[in-house]
Order: structure tokens, then sequence, then C-alpha cells
């Protein structure tokens, strides 16, 4: 979403006269961290991140919704406290 | 069905298709605000990790790029909350300074501390303004704030910035 360019204007001549009031600092702060797009190396990604992308996606746990532990938990007291449950559930099973 | 139709419904062949056609402007912008190749490399990836849990979340009419820039910035901004306040730069960007007098070099890594030290969503503001040079409205949009929040964000990190300067000696 970007501001409708100004007439004669650069974008980078338009983001500097936005930030004009800190024109001082703003000139230290580029000389210390120089722009990352004119640094001659990182600016630019150097090869394909699928392979990591699919590492991720292999590695990631299968996630268990809560709704089915919650299932799980009832299931279990009921066997704790009502043994008598067991057969009737096996015998639905 | 259009590639953001089935990626929203989690077709992986579809997501496929937008990492690579997406990766190299989300790598781009997360190394302009981290400024280490190596970790906007890692953050990329988390970057589409979390797109793609997100995609049933994802309507396929909005805009997509916008989307990808605001998960992107937030990874990146978890990444700065997370690392110890000061950091020198890594090697790979910090040696490509010119070489100049003792006293303006002295200023230089005054400026790297200070700026390191800042809260990181002050950071991101003045990294992407000052530095970058992106608009407020586009600062705005990737960190889901209005453009007014991200002026104001800008001049505190400008006082702080300064009065951190003065602390470390140097008259900005």
């Amino acid at each position: 979403m970007k501001e409708p360019e100004k007439e004669g204007m650069t974008e980078a001549a338009k983001n500097s006269t936005e930030h004009s009031e800190f024109a001082d600092i703003r000139e230290k702060l580029r000389d210390a961290l120089p722009p990352v797009g004119q640094l001659e190396s990182g600016a630019e990604l150097r090869r394909d991140l699928w392979p990591d992308m699919l590492r991720r996606l292999e590695q990631s746990p299968v996630r268990v919704p809560w709704f089915d532990w919650a299932l799980l938990a009832i299931s279990g007291a009921a066997a704790i406290f009502f043994p008598a449950l067991i057969p009737a559930l096996a015998y639905h099973l | 069905m259009e590639v953001l139709q089935r990626f929203a419904a989690g077709d992986l062949d579809a997501f496929e298709s937008l990492f690579r056609q997406h990766q190299r402007d989300v790598y781009r912008w997360i190394v302009r605000i981290v400024r280490d190749p190596a970790v906007a490399e890692d953050l990329t990836v988390e970057t589409f990790w979390r797109m793609h849990r997100g995609h049933a979340g994802f309507h396929p009419d909005a805009n997509f790029g916008a989307w990808l820039r605001r998960i992107a910035t937030n990874v990146a901004l978890d990444h700065l909350r997370r690392r110890r306040p000061y950091v020198e730069l890594p090697d790979e960007i910090a040696a490509e300074q010119k070489p100049d007098s003792a006293v303006q070099e002295q200023t230089r890594v005054a400026l790297r501390k200070a700026f390191a030290e800042l809260p990181p969503r002050l950071r991101v503001v003045a990294q992407l303004g000052l530095v970058e040079d992106e608009t407020y409205p586009e600062i705005a949009e990737a960190l889901s704030i209005t453009a007014g929040a991200a002026k104001t964000r800008m001049f505190r990190a400008i006082r702080l910035l300064r009065k951190k300067l003065q602390r470390l000696g140097v008259h900005s």
C-alpha cells in the first residue's frame, strides 16, 4: 500500500523528504548501518530455500486437536471410576 | 482453481508455488530488519512455516503480499526480541565499512551499539524508515499499525537514540 507518487519526485527522494526532520541522525545512522541494498553481499537470497522448508514441514509434530485429548481424558476417567462400563463399551466397539 | 484458493484449502503444491514465487521478496524484507543473511534465511523459512499453519485463516480475496509481509515482520520482530540486547553486526555486513578516521569509526560503533539497544518495536521502525527509506504507510502496514502510530514510534526511537548517544559521549 504505497502513497500516490508525488509528481516529479523519485521514491527515494520522497522518502528522504518524509524523514527529513531527522536528517542529521539519519545521515549518521546510514553511515554506521548502510542500507542492506547498498552492500555487496547478503542483500539477495543466494540459494533456494525449498529443501529447508520441506525439512521443516517433515519435522513438524502431528498436532492432536484439544477435542480429541478431552475425549481421551473423559474415557479414561470413566474407565477408572466406573469399571463396569468397560464390558459395555467393549461390546459396542 | 486459483493458486490462492488452493493454498487456503491446504494444497501443498499451491504452497510450494507460492513459496518459490515469494521467497526472495520475503528474504529481502527480513534481511533489511535483522541485517544478518544466515538468520534471514532461517526466518524466511519460519515465515512460510507460519503462513502454512495459518492457511485456513487466509481469505483468497485478501491481499496475499501484505499478509505475508506482516507475518515476515512479526517473525523478524520475534527474533529481535529473543536476541540479547546488544549484538555486534555479523562480519559479513559490518566489514564493508569504508576506512576512515578513528573518531568517525568510534562514532559509528557508538551508533550501532545505541541502535541495537533500542526496544525492537521502535528499532524496526527506525531501521525501515531512516536506514531503508520506507514510507510511514509501508511501515505501518507491515506492523499492522496506523501511519500515525508508526510516526510516533519513530519520534520515540529518535529521542531514545539521542539520549543513548549522549550517554556514550557522542553528539548527534
